[in-house]
């Protein structure tokens, strides 16, 4: 054991000091590409360029515009407009961050280089990945691209959340709505219930005789109890929550009859969203990034991926222990690998971190609530600072919660601020 | 831990010393980089002026009132709706590290 152990990190040591050139800054100008233009990549770009004046920072996004998802379940309720949620990149490139709008490709991480789809490569001393989450595509049986057409996933923001939102709006009152939310990992875990929460309400003042069930492949979720006490008194007999045990599992799904198959039973739905599993944004497979769960083992202190010296994994991507798939997660993580990243281009060596994570839902405009935790490095995971975090009180008055509602919605307009300038 | 930060923890202990010295030592002695924990804050409190929010702000403050809500938090005696689940999982010597260099930060940045 000892000496399997022994040589397996000197054949890594081995590895990492074949590969790395010696202390970037040696360099006139180390190169960091960062791929990937979300809440964690745009946010890494920004802190390096700050962190480390002489390297010359790349943001490779392939949108032009960004539409975030925090947020994004409001506008399907019909609460908020879609132009909300939407963010360019000209503060970051006036900061003297190059933001190369292409998709990337390729990477080839012997020889440090990211090929772009305009055809062009760019090489690297660094490599920040923070691509997000794709879909798994037939993972469901039944559900492929053209599925998500008449059975919207909604789960990356955008044109799938107009198309949810339309379907909503076009639904007759009494209709049913169903939701199938997957099992873990997958982004943003109370995202599933703050929908199905906003969709009841859309429905409880439009169309109150409708009904909305969520079938789940899970038995418990994140801030159950809260959500569940609220549902209890805000959307008394409209909301129905299926677990695994109770046969929320969906097996298949029917687009063309927007029908759910479980094992005990079928849904058939007017509107039908399915969240789908999910794994790390395709470029870290590429990139031999991601490991067989589809998502990306990193060390917690420089989020350097476990698999390829040189390249970091940051947000939706990474495996980052107990944090979550949230914007909160990836912004934090940005900002301890950027620090990571400037440390290792002087040829220093990062300090343990210590990061939070909050993430607000809403459960109906004025009622929302929290789930916080604190992490760090523990044997070699990220790990819940213990007696810290947790979710908000379960006995708070209304105005408590129409207090965390507001610091939500504080929330989203500081963290995109920080993001995107 | 580096010199400089070792230096600024030592002065975190000893809070009078620190407001006298601040304002001369910590432009030079401040570390770019965060401390530990430090680099999250800015997910809620915003850094940029422009940002309407009714989170308090939390940069160019004085070190001791910071540390001083910190404790609060962290012991209920300040009510919060999120801060006293946050600054349980902050020690006190990392409280007061965070704390000096948030003081350090420049109010309106960005
Ligand atoms: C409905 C919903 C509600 C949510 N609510 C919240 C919330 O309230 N709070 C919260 O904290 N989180 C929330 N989240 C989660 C949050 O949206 C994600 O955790 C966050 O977006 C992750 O950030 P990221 O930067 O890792 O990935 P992303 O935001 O997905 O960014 C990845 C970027 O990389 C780009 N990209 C990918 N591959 C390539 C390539 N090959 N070449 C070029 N560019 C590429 C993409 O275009 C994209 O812009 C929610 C999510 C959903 C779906
Ligand atoms: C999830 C959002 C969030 C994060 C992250 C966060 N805060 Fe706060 N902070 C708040 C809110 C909201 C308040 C108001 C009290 C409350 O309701 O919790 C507050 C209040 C404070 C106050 C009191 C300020 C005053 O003028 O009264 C201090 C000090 C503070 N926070 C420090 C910090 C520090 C230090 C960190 C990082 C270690 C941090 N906060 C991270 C949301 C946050």
């Amino acid at each position: 054991m000892m000496r399997t152990t022994r040589r397996a990190f000197l054949r890594g040591a081995a590895a990492s000091a074949a590969l790395l050139p010696a202390p970037a800054l040696a360099q006139a100008q180390p190169r960091v590409i960062v791929l990937g233009g979300g809440f964690a990549g745009a946010t890494c770009a920004r802190e390096l360029q700050r962190a480390e004046h002489r390297a010359a920072v790349t943001l490779v996004e392939e949108s032009p515009i960004y539409t975030a998802c925090p947020f994004s379940n409001s506008v399907i309720a019909g609460l908020r407009e879609i132009a909300a949620q939407q963010f360019g990149y000209d503060a970051i490139r006036a900061e003297g961050i190059a933001v190369s709008q292409d998709r990337a490709r390729s990477v080839d991480p012997q020889r440090r280089l990211v090929s772009l789809s305009s055809g062009s490569a760019l090489g690297y001393d660094r490599l920040v990945l923070a691509p997000g989450t794709d879909i798994r595509w037939g993972a469901l049986p039944g559900y492929d691209e053209a599925a998500a057409e008449q059975m919207p996933h909604a789960w990356k923001a955008g044109d799938q959340t107009l198309l949810l939102r339309r379907q909503l709006e076009g639904m007759a009152d009494g209709g049913t709505v169903v939701i199938s939310a997957p099992a873990n990992p997958f982004r943003c875990p109370p995202g599933p219930y703050e929908r199905a929460s906003l969709i009841a309400y859309y429905l409880k003042t439009k169309k109150p005789r409708s009904k909305l069930i969520v079938l789940d492949a899970k038995d418990s979720f994140s801030k159950q109890r809260l959500f569940q006490a609220a549902w209890h008194q805000l959307y008394p007999g409209l909301l129905e929550w299926v677990s695994l045990s109770n046969g929320g599992n969906v097996t298949e799904v029917d687009p063309a009859t927007r029908t759910f198959v479980t094992d005990f039973a079928t849904y058939k739905a007017d509107v039908a969203n399915v969240i789908p599993p999910q794994r790390a944004g395709h470029i870290a497979e590429a990139a031999s990034v991601a490991d067989q769960t589809g998502w990306c083992p990193i060390d917690p202190v420089s989020f350097e991926s476990r698999l390829q010296p040189g390249i970091h994994v940051i947000g939706d991507a990474a495996i980052a222990g107990a944090m979550p798939k949230s914007a909160f997660a990836a912004n934090a993580q940005a900002k301890v690998c950027a620090a990571a990243v400037a440390a290792l281009l002087r040829d220093e060596t990062p300090s343990p971190p210590k990061l939070i994570n909050t993430c607000y839902s809403l459960v109906a405009p004025d009622y929302g609530i929290s789930i916080a935790g604190v992490y760090h490095p523990v044997n070699g995971q990220l790990t819940d600072v213990e007696g810290a975090g947790g979710v908000s009180p379960a006995d708070a008055p209304l105005d408590f919660r129409a207090l965390e509602a507001s610091y939500a919605e504080a929330w989203f307009r500081t963290i995109t601020a920080e993001t995107f300038g | 831990m580096s010199g400089s930060a070792r230096l600024l923890e030592k002065w975190a202990r000893a809070p009078r010393a620190v407001t006298l010295l601040l304002s001369l030592v910590l432009p030079v002695m401040a570390p770019a980089e965060p401390p530990a924990g430090a680099s999250s804050c800015s997910g809620c409190h915003a850094v940029s002026a422009r940002v309407e929010t009714p989170i308090p702000r939390i940069l160019g403050r004085q070190p001791t009132d910071i540390v001083a809500a910190m404790q609060a938090f962290r012991s209920g005696e300040r009510p919060s709706t999120v801060m006293g689940r946050i600054a349980k999982g902050f020690s006190d010597d990392e409280i007061r590290v965070i704390a000096i260099w948030l003081a350090a930060q420049p109010a309106e940045a960005r």
